[in-house]
């Protein structure tokens, strides 16, 4: 990095701010729903065999569509495409959910059989193993895929960028056109920093939920 | 009480003809044709092979299974009648690995069928204490533990207080000494053999250790892929000249130490 980066940061420092903010909101706003919708969907997967499949199977597909091209598949969607922020949230949705879904199942069932046979012989309702034994229980677990999710979610969502939902991937698309390091420099390293401490910190909380 | 629970006759549990088999396919039949009364007070140890059906046989008294024929009746009602949840609350249950909760304190874990039953507080904390020290726990010590701050022994005597927590009337074990030291087994038999007959509780224990089963049951049980083959106090067990029983004493022969 030379003088020449510096100077550029320090000249557009409100801008990159500006930026690193919108992109702290997509990824904030995509979390939160992947979360809601991730979280009680595995919950509810754990009894019922046949939608497990079908949910795990369809989470890893959007898992393995590069990202570029699901944010071009999403746009001639009705309501929900187009361009724009919520065309880009909903690809970030989808590409989070995965490691969320499959943490909260794997989570929930990973639990030692003896505590659940315990749970069930003593006389708890299902309602209460799932909400006393299982969800506490998994809870570190959850929070492992949540992490994994926000870190890939910070990542994608520079590529947002490219159907015009801003964020920091607007500098390095621009950087990429008029090959300017600093351009592209002023997107990556803030983004680059989210994810290390988004990372820290969701890490730092997962230590704390783990039980055993 | 309701007019159906009040007339057991002395038998809180009993087998009428019981068969139970997996999905359904008579032929796999786990348990044949069980017939057993368990009257009040009773220790009543099952024993037999891996396989044998014992634990089967134990799950079906708490509704975790339900018989494909006959009836199991539970304080005078047929399981198949009862809620689930209702029974099993009556029912306490210790097993091997004890299935303490991890992330509950040792008295929480104790606290667990009282709180369930939405006991006052101020009860709930006398009773934890007052199992605590009855299975040799300083409550002062324990209480505040978690599960893995415990040794295996430790553990399993918390095993038992949680069972022992709303005063059921039965107690049900599957294997409960099975994987502790000899040292700790033989210390925790002694201990729950004494404690067993102070508190008369109705027991139904399963094993595969004849020692065990000759220390601990008022009856033994012998059951062989599914179905019983002897029924008798320890001092007649040792006697029969059943081939399955004779296994068992031929087991016994083998360890040092063991009554020629």
């Amino acid at each position: 990095m030379n003088a020449g980066t510096w100077s550029f940061f320090a000249e557009h420092r409100a801008e990159i701010l500006g930026a690193t903010l919108d992109h702290l909101t997509l990824v904030v706003i995509a979390m939160a729903i992947a979360i809601l919708i991730g979280v009680p969907l595995g919950m509810f997967i754990v009894q019922r065999r046949a939608l497990r499949a079908a949910a795990l199977g369809l989470a890893n597909i959007f898992q393995t569509v590069p990202s570029l091209a699901l944010f071009g598949f999403l746009i001639p969607i009705p309501f929900i495409g187009g361009i724009g922020k919520r065309t880009a949230i909903v690809a970030l949705v989808l590409y989070a959910l995965l490691p969320i879904l499959r943490n909260t199942y794997v989570g929930l069932t990973g639990i030692d059989p003896a505590v659940l046979e315990a749970s069930e012989a003593m006389g708890m309702t299902s309602t209460q193993i799932l909400f006393r034994v299982r969800l506490p229980l998994a809870l570190a677990v959850i929070l492992a895929g949540i992490r994994t999710s926000t870190i890939i979610t910070i990542g994608v969502a520079t590529i947002a960028a490219a159907i015009g939902a801003g964020g920091l991937g607007t500098f390095i698309f621009r950087g990429v056109a008029l090959v300017s390091d600093s351009l592209i420099l002023a997107g990556a390293i803030p983004a680059a920093l989210l994810a290390l401490v988004a990372d820290f910190l969701l890490g730092m909380l997962e230590r704390r939920l783990k039980v055993i | 009480m309701n007019a159906k629970t009040v007339d057991f006759s002395g038998n809180l549990i009993e087998f009428r003809d019981v068969s139970y088999h997996i999905n359904d396919i008579a032929s796999r039949a786990v348990i044949s044709g069980v017939s057993l009364t368990v009257p009040i007070g009773e220790t009543l140890v099952l024993l037999g092979r891996s396989g044998s059906g014992k634990t089967t046989l134990l799950r079906l008294i708490n509704a975790m299974l339900l018989p494909a024929q006959g009836q199991v009746v539970v304080k005078g009602q047929a399981t198949s009648e009862w809620d689930p949840i209702r029974l099993r609350r009556g029912i306490g249950y210790v097993i091997q690995e004890a299935g303490l909760f991890p992330h509950f304190t040792v008295a929480e874990n104790v606290a667990l069928v009282p709180t369930l039953e939405k006991w006052e507080r101020t009860r709930v904390a006398a009773r934890v204490a007052e199992l605590l020290s009855l299975v040799g726990l300083d409550p002062s010590e324990f209480a505040s533990r978690r599960p893995r701050e415990l040794s295996g022994g430790q553990r399993q005597r918390v095993g038992v207080a949680r069972a022992l927590a709303a005063d059921p009337p039965i107690l049900l074990m599957d294997e409960p000494f099975g994987a502790l030291d000899p040292v700790t087994r033989a210390e925790l038999q002694r201990e729950f053999r004494a404690l067993a007959r102070r508190l008369g509780k109705t027991i139904v224990f399963v094993t595969h250790d004849v020692r065990e089963a000759l220390f601990l049951a008022s009856r033994i049980v012998l059951l062989e892929t599914g179905r019983v083959v002897a029924t008798a106090t320890p001092q007649e067990f040792i006697r029969l000249n059943h081939p399955e029983v004779q296994a068992f004493t031929a087991s016994l022969e083998l360890a040092p130490g063991a009554p020629a």
